[in-house]
């Protein structure tokens, strides 16, 4: 689950964190007034708030010199479709914007936090080139990367700030800056199962302040049970509609761009249920997998969702049944055949426990089901039938 | 003897009274697993399944002599139920359950590291652990097993019975097959078992199924280059998955670029691994492997 930045920023203010003063804004004269509120000396930032990256790039984040301009901004910057890198070609709507206060900047630094998978930690990366695409500085300059691994159960140690001062240049006073935001960002990681934070840029400031200027942060789903206050945070208009509705069925969707609808009982055989689409030449409109408990409603919802993308020309059903009896699943096909009266081709390939009952259920039925007795087979049937 | 489990396993559940443990407990037992009772706290002295109930697994292990666990603990006390197991001594400890947070798993791994290797934890979110015709832990459906020579290991549990339905339907059996799960941090490495495998008598190649995200499929390439005595083949899910996208387990993401299937089937074939791009050709590819 992710946050808004300006939503971030509250939660890392109470880790002792050195955010620039901001107020969250849905109008072009409240951001005015927040500007004003700064000190007429003082310039402000006008930045949108949405769910993805490279903000700046697609003009969503803009320098104002006075209130009037940080007004003038906040006029375009609300209401319009924001195109970045991370939003795909349809941009997402602006429904409201930080304003914060400008900072007199010396030097800009990278710091992110992730769970290190491979080494069973928390892994912390840091670069001198603040302000860039990281994955940019790893591939042209790796050795201007730091990485650390901090065990979880051990804490952070003084020697991998040590570590990570000698490695950045930061000394004397700076060094002891960078040790309370170093602290205070792994203690806000542990505190909300986060399963990232980056903090891009990281600013030093010409009187010597370590200040967090953006950063985003991403929280392990697993963990929301204990966070309350976090689920709080969740902005249902930044997640996909379709997503967000098989999620409350327990279904796991993500929406494609092809035109093959897929259902399918587990993650793996469901992303391999689309690779195999792919193969034999044809396009997966999506990725379900109605998992281990789903019963004859749920893959009712799931024969909506997929049906609700109109790209959908064909659905493969895809099922080796273990937990998951056949004969559920036939009976999920058959009501929701009948109940949203099914009009494109439909093959379905079932195998597993119960498989007869379940080949039986959808004979009687009467419906026009087009059989495979293999996945390949079915791929191939499915991808034929859309043609 | 195949790896890990067989017929000296002895089993307790955790979760024993809970209904999918409950459930799964039963067709262990059905299948011919020696299933010595069950553990859930507050229920100790009580019976179930025509087995006892214990408070603790500690008692568990004290009193009906337990060897291996299988925990379908709900998310929010998994962890805590792994833990427990891995201080009663228990050997084997595969856990079924999916959604335990990733903090908690870290610190489980963590334990693991400290016992020493005294217990080895399979899983979570995994079907379990399987040596056909000897011992079943887990959840997946016993009949589509067949005892033989080939080893099964993968990240998932449906494309497993998959690869396992091709084989046996080509009258190739399973020494054993292993669910190593798919979360981002798991007991049990694809190495662990390929090393496992390497030294069984009674196994004569592998099947390797690995999905995007993550480098383990990549670790385990090397290991196999410098290691492996038999043949193995490898099949890796999410070959269209987009970028940034969670395909379901919750380790399954191509995140900055990395964990994706190209590059884990590049490596694969670089360290002379059989690739198979399709599902439904895993087991013709083992056939073809064997010769």
């Amino acid at each position: 689950m992710n946050v808004h930045e300006y939503q971030a920023k509250e939660l890392l203010a109470k880790f002792g964190l050195n955010i620039p003063k901001g107020k969250l804004c849905h109008t072009a004269t409240e951001a005015e007034w927040a500007a004003r509120s700064f000190g007429s000396e003082s310039l402000s930032v006008v930045k949108a708030q949405i769910h993805a990256g490279g903000r700046g790039k697609g003009g969503g984040v803009k320098l104002a010199r006075t209130p009037e301009e940080a007004r003038d901004w906040a006029s375009k910057i609300i209401g319009m479709q924001l195109v970045t890198p991370q939003t795909g070609h349809l941009g997402k709507k602006v429904h409201k914007v930080l304003v914060a206060q400008g900072s007199d900047i010396a030097k800009e630094y990278y710091l992110s936090f992730v769970v290190n998978r491979e080494a069973d930690s928390v892994g912390v990366m840091a670069s001198t080139e603040g302000g860039m695409d990281i994955e940019e500085v790893a591939e042209k300059h790796p050795e201007k990367i730091v990485t650390a691994n901090i065990d979880p159960t051990v804490g952070l140690m003084p020697f991998t700030v040590r570590m990570m001062c000698a490695r950045l240049g930061f000394t004397g006073p700076l060094a002891k800056e960078f040790d309370k935001t170093l602290r205070g960002l792994f203690n806000a990681f542990m505190a909300y199962d986060c399963s990232m934070i980056e903090i891009n840029p990281l600013a030093v400031t010409k009187d010597g302040q370590m200040q967090i200027l953006d950063c985003k942060m991403a929280f392990d789903e697993n963990a929301l049970f204990r966070h309350p206050e976090i689920q709080d945070l969740r902005d249902y208009e930044e997640e996909d509609a379709r997503e967000l509705e098989a999620s409350k069925f327990g279904l796991s969707y993500v929406s494609l761009e092809g035109n093959i609808g897929c259902l399918v009982n587990g993650a793996g055989l469901a992303m391999a249920t689309m690779d195999i689409i792919k193969q034999k030449g044809g396009q997966p409109a999506n990725f379900l997998d109605v998992g281990g408990g789903a019963n004859q409603e749920t893959v009712t919802q799931a024969f909506r969702i997929i049906l609700k993308d109109a790209a959908v020309r064909g659905i493969f059903v895809n099922i080796f049944g273990g937990i998951m009896k056949c004969d559920v699943i036939a009976n999920g096909i058959v009501a929701a055949a009948r109940e949203l009266g099914l009009k494109v081709p439909l093959v379905v390939r079932l195998e597993g426990t119960n498989v007869d009952l379940g080949k039986k259920i959808l004979g009687d039925s009467g419906l026009n089901i087009i059989a495979a007795n293999s996945m390949s087979d079915g791929a191939e049937k499915i991808v034929h039938a859309v043609r | 003897m195949a790896i890990l489990v067989g017929k000296d396993t002895r089993l307790i559940c955790q979760g024993i009274t809970g209904s999918a443990g409950h459930f799964h407990s039963e067709k262990c037992a059905e299948y011919g697993t020696n299933l010595v009772g069950g553990v859930t706290p507050g229920k100790g002295g009580t019976r179930t399944l025509d087995r006892p109930i214990f408070n603790t697994v500690y008692e568990a292990r004290k009193e009906a002599g337990a060897n291996a666990t299988m925990i379908f603990v709900p998310p929010p006390f998994a962890a805590d139920a792994i833990l427990e197991a891995i201080d009663a001594g228990i050997e084997l400890i595969v856990a079924i359950t999916e959604g335990i947070p990733v903090l908690d798993m870290l610190r489980v791994k963590k334990a693991l590291g400290h016992a020493n290797g005294k217990s080895r934890l399979v899983g979570p979110n995994c079907p379990g652990v399987i040596t056909p015709g000897a011992c079943k832990i887990g959840i997946m459906p016993g009949h589509i097993h067949k005892p033989g020579r080939v080893g099964v290991v993968s990240k998932s549990g449906t494309l497993t019975y998959e690869a396992v339905g091709q084989l046996s339907a080509l009258g190739i059996g399973q020494s054993s097959c292993v669910g190593i799960g798919g979360d981002p941090l798991h007991g049990t490495s694809f190495i662990d078992v390929l090393d496992l495998f390497n030294k069984d008598a009674d196994t004569d190649a592998v099947i390797m199924i690995g999905e995007i995200g993550g480098a383990s499929e990549i670790q385990a390439a090397e290991w196999i280059k410098a290691n492996m005595k038999k043949p193995v083949v490898g099949f890796v899910a999410g070959q269209t998955a987009p970028k940034g996208k969670r395909m379901g387990h919750a380790g399954a993401i191509i995140s900055g670029g990395k964990g994706t299937a190209a590059e884990k089937y590049e490596a694969m074939r670089a360290c002379g691994i059989h690739t198979v791009l399709s599902a439904g050709e895993i087991g013709e590819t083992l056939k073809k492997a064997l010769r």
